[in-house]
C-alpha cells in the first residue's frame, strides 16, 4: 500500500470516528445497567423495557408517526405536481417560482418556525398537531421537488409522447408511463421527508400547541430534568430507524431510469 | 380524391424566428411507402410531428383520410409514430409495450391477445414477449417499436429515422424487412430520413426537403435520374458538375460552353425547358455514368473530355477514380470491378471521359 493510500484511509477513519463515536457511545450506554450513565456496570435491556411502558412517551411516538405520515403525503402530492409542472410545462416567471419554492431549504429553520407560528396565530388557527403537520409539509415540499425533478429530467420526453401517440390522454400518459417511472424517486423522497419530519424539533417547537407533543419535543423535555439511560435507549432506536429510512431512500433514488 | 391518405395543404410552422416548415403542400397516396428526405434542419421531423399531432400548423391544414386534423390531439389521430430512439416503455415487457395502445382503446382482452400475437409473429419476437426492452438488442427494440405501432392498425404509420440507430449490416436487412412488412399490411408509411440510400431502397415516392421547403417529389428513379436542382442531385448521391452557358440550340440538343475548357469543346446536352442561347446552365453527371478509356477515338458517345487520374481507390465492388479536368475542375468516376482487371487506370494516367447526350442532366441556373 502506498503512503498516499495510508493517509487517505487514516483521514477517512478519523472522519467516521468524529461523526459516529458519540452516537456509538450513546447506543452502547443504552445497554448499561447503571443508573448513572458515566460508568459501565454490565449489559441490560431494562431501559428498553421501561421505554415500552412509558405511556406519555408512546403517545409522543404516535403523534410523531401521525404527523410524519400526514405531512409526507401532503408534501409528496404537492411536490410531485410542482416538479412535473416545472420540468414539463415551461411558463413565464418559472425561475422566480423555482427560487421561492426552494427557499425553505436555505432559510434558517428558526425563522421558518417563527414565521409559521405567527402566520397560524394571525389566521387564528389554533396550534395543534394540524399546524405541526402543515409546518412539516412546508419544509418537505422542496425536498420532494428536488428529488423528483432530478429523475424527471433523466426521463426521455418522447416516452410521454409515445403514450399520447398510442391513444393515451394526457392524464393516462402520466399515470401509465411517467408515474411508474418516477416511482423510485417518489418513494425515496417520501422516506426522506418522513425521516426529516420524524426528527424535526425546531419547526415543531414553534407550531405545536398544548398536547401536541412529538417525540423530539418529548425527548427535550425529558432531558431538561436528567439524562437517564431511558433517553439513550430511545435515541438509539431513533438513530437506527432514521438511518434505515435514509438508506432505503438512497437505494431507491439510485435505481436506474432504464430498467 | 379517394386514394389520398394524407393531404398537407400549404402548411407553415415556425419555431421562434426559424421557419421550420415553409408553405408545404404534399399529397401521400393510400398504401404508399413515402419518404421525406433532407439534411438536418430541413423541416422533415417537424413535418412528421405535425402529422402526429405533437405540433400544430401556424397556417394551412392537414387532412388524414379526408378529415381535418386541426384541433385533433395525438391520441385521437388515425396515425402511429415509430420514434427515432424507439421510446419503448422501460418498465413494460415487450408484450406490455405492444398492447399499450390497445389497452388505451379498451380493446377486449381476447382480441387484444390475438392482435398482439399476430404482430409479435410478424416481427419474429414471439419468444421474447416477456423480456424488458433493456434485455433486447437494437434490432429487436426497433421491431418492438414497429409492432407497438402496427398493432393499432393506423391509417398511416409514421417513421422517424427508423433505422438510424442500427449498424450498417442490420440497417440493410431491416430496409428489406420494413418494405416487406409495409407491403404485407398495406398501410401508408411515411418515413423521415436523412439517409438517401434508405429512402431510395424502400420508397415508392420520395420528397426532398431543405430549409423547410419542398424541393422535389417523385419516384426514386425520377429523383435520382432527373433531379430538379443541383441541391437534389448532390443530396442524392454524388454528382459531377459543369457550369456554363448555352452557345447554340438545335432542336432537342444544345451546345454548352464551359469556361476553362477548350473553346472547340462545346458539350452536347438536352436543353432545359424555356432555355435560350446565352442562358446560364449547370450540367450534372453521375459518377457511374462516365466511361473512361485510353482510346483517342471511340464511337457511340456524344461528349469526350481529357482528364488525368489523380487518385484511384479500390473499394471492393468498384473502382473509384478522382479525375482532374482542365481548369482545376475535379470529378469522380466509378467503374464496377467486372473482373479481369485489365481496365484499371493508374494515378497520373491521362484518360478520356465520355458520355452520351442523355446521360447528362442540364439545369437552368
Amino acid at each position: 500500500m502506498s503512503r498516499r493510500r495510508t493517509w487517505l484511509l487514516a483521514a477517512s477513519l478519523g472522519n467516521l470516528l468524529f461523526l459516529y463515536a458519540p452516537v456509538a457511545v450513546l447506543i452502547v450506554f443504552s445497554f448499561n445497567a447503571s443508573r448513572l450513565s458515566a460508568t459501565w456496570q454490565g449489559f441490560t435491556l431494562q431501559w428498553y423495557r421501561v421505554l415500552a411502558e412509558d405511556e406519555a412517551l408512546l403517545a409522543a411516538v404516535q403523534n410523531s408517526l401521525l404527523v410524519g405520515l400526514a405531512s409526507t403525503v401532503i408534501a409528496t402530492v404537492l411536490g410531485v405536481c410542482a416538479a412535473v409542472a416545472l420540468e414539463r410545462c415551461p411558463f413565464r416567471g418559472q425561475r422566480v417560482v423555482e427560487g421561492v419554492l426552494l427557499l425553505p431549504l436555505v432559510i434558517p429553520e428558526v425563522m421558518l418556525g417563527v414565521a409559521l407560528m405567527l402566520f397560524f396565530v394571525s389566521i387564528q388557527l389554533p396550534l395543534s398537531l394540524v399546524t405541526v403537520t402543515i409546518g412539516h409539509a412546508a419544509f418537505n415540499v422542496p425536498i420532494v421537488v428536488v428529488i423528483v425533478r432530478a429523475r424527471l429530467r433523466k426521463l426521455d420526453p418522447a416516452l410521454e409522447e409515445a403514450a399520447r401517440d398510442l391513444g393515451a390522454s394526457a392524464w393516462q400518459a402520466f399515470r401509465c408511463v411517467t408515474l411508474p417511472l418516477l416511482m423510485p424517486a417518489i418513494l425515496g423522497a417520501t422516506l426522506l421527508a418522513f425521516t426529516i419530519s420524524l426528527d424535526d424539533f425546531i419547526v415543531t417547537f414553534f407550531t405545536a400547541g398544548p398536547g401536541a407533543t412529538t417525540l423530539p419535543l418529548k425527548v427535550y423535555s425529558m432531558v431538561k430534568s436528567t439524562v437517564t439511560p431511558e433517553i439513550n435507549a430511545l435515541s438509539a432506536i431513533l438513530v437506527l430507524v432514521s438511518m434505515a429510512l435514509v438508506g432505503a431512500s438512497l437505494v431507491l433514488q439510485r435505481k436506474p431510469v432504464r430498467a | 380524391m379517394a386514394d389520398v391518405s394524407v393531404d398537407i395543404r400549404n402548411v407553415v410552422k415556425s419555431h421562434g424566428a426559424i421557419t421550420a416548415v415553409d408553405h408545404l403542400s404534399l399529397e401521400v397516396r393510400k398504401g404508399e411507402f413515402f419518404s421525406i428526405l433532407g439534411p438536418s434542419g430541413s423541416g422533415k421531423t417537424t413535418t412528421l410531428r405535425l402529422l402526429a399531432g405533437f405540433e400544430h400548423p401556424d397556417q394551412g391544414d392537414i387532412l388524414i383520410e379526408g378529415r381535418s386534423m386541426r384541433l385533433v390531439p395525438p391520441n385521437h389521430r388515425p396515425v402511429n409514430l415509430v420514434f427515432q430512439n424507439y421510446a419503448l416503455f422501460p418498465h413494460l415487457t415487450v408484450f406490455g409495450n405492444i398492447s399499450f395502445g390497445l389497452e388505451m382503446r379498451r380493446v377486449p382482452r381476447a382480441e387484444l391477445r390475438s392482435r398482439v400475437e399476430t404482430v409479435l409473429d410478424m416481427v419474429r419476437l414471439t419468444s421474447k414477449q416477456d423480456r424488458l426492452p433493456a434485455q433486447l438488442s437494437g434490432g429487436e427494440q426497433q421491431r418492438v417499436a414497429l409492432a407497438r405501432a402496427l398493432v393499432n392498425h393506423p391509417s398511416v404509420l409514421l417513421l422517424d429515422e427508423p433505422l438510424g440507430a442500427l449498424d450498417q449490416q442490420l440497417r440493410q436487412d431491416m430496409q428489406v424487412e420494413l418494405k416487406a412488412i409495409q407491403e404485407q399490411v398495406g398501410i401508408t408509411f411515411i418515413c423521415v430520413t436523412h439517409h438517401q440510400e434508405e429512402a431510395l431502397t424502400m420508397s415508392d415516392r420520395v420528397a426532398i426537403m431543405n430549409h423547410g421547403r419542398l424541393l422535389q417529389v417523385g419516384s426514386p428513379q425520377e429523383i435520382y435520374e432527373t433531379p430538379a436542382s443541383s441541391f437534389v442531385a448532390n443530396f442524392i448521391g454524388v454528382s459531377n458538375t459543369l457550369v456554363g452557358h448555352i452557345r447554340s440550340l438545335n432542336g432537342s440538343c444544345c451546345g454548352v460552353m464551359v469556361p476553362g475548357l477548350p473553346k472547340a469543346q462545346a458539350i452536347v446536352a438536352r436543353p432545359p425547358a424555356g432555355a435560350g442561347v446565352g442562358s446560364p446552365v449547370t450540367l450534372l453527371l453521375r459518377p457511374e455514368r462516365l466511361h473512361l478509356s485510353r482510346e483517342v477515338s471511340l464511337p457511340g458517345f456524344d461528349n469526350a473530355l481529357e482528364a488525368r487520374i489523380s487518385k484511384a481507390i479500390y473499394n471492393g465492388s468498384e473502382m473509384q477514380y478522382l479525375l482532374s479536368l482542365a481548369d482545376g475542375i475535379s470529378w469522380k468516376a466509378r467503374v464496377p470491378n467486372a473482373g479481369g482487371g485489365q481496365k484499371r487506370f493508374l494515378p497520373g494516367e491521362a484518360v478520356f471521359v465520355r458520355w452520351t447526350v442523355d446521360e447528362g442532366v442540364v439545369l437552368p441556373e
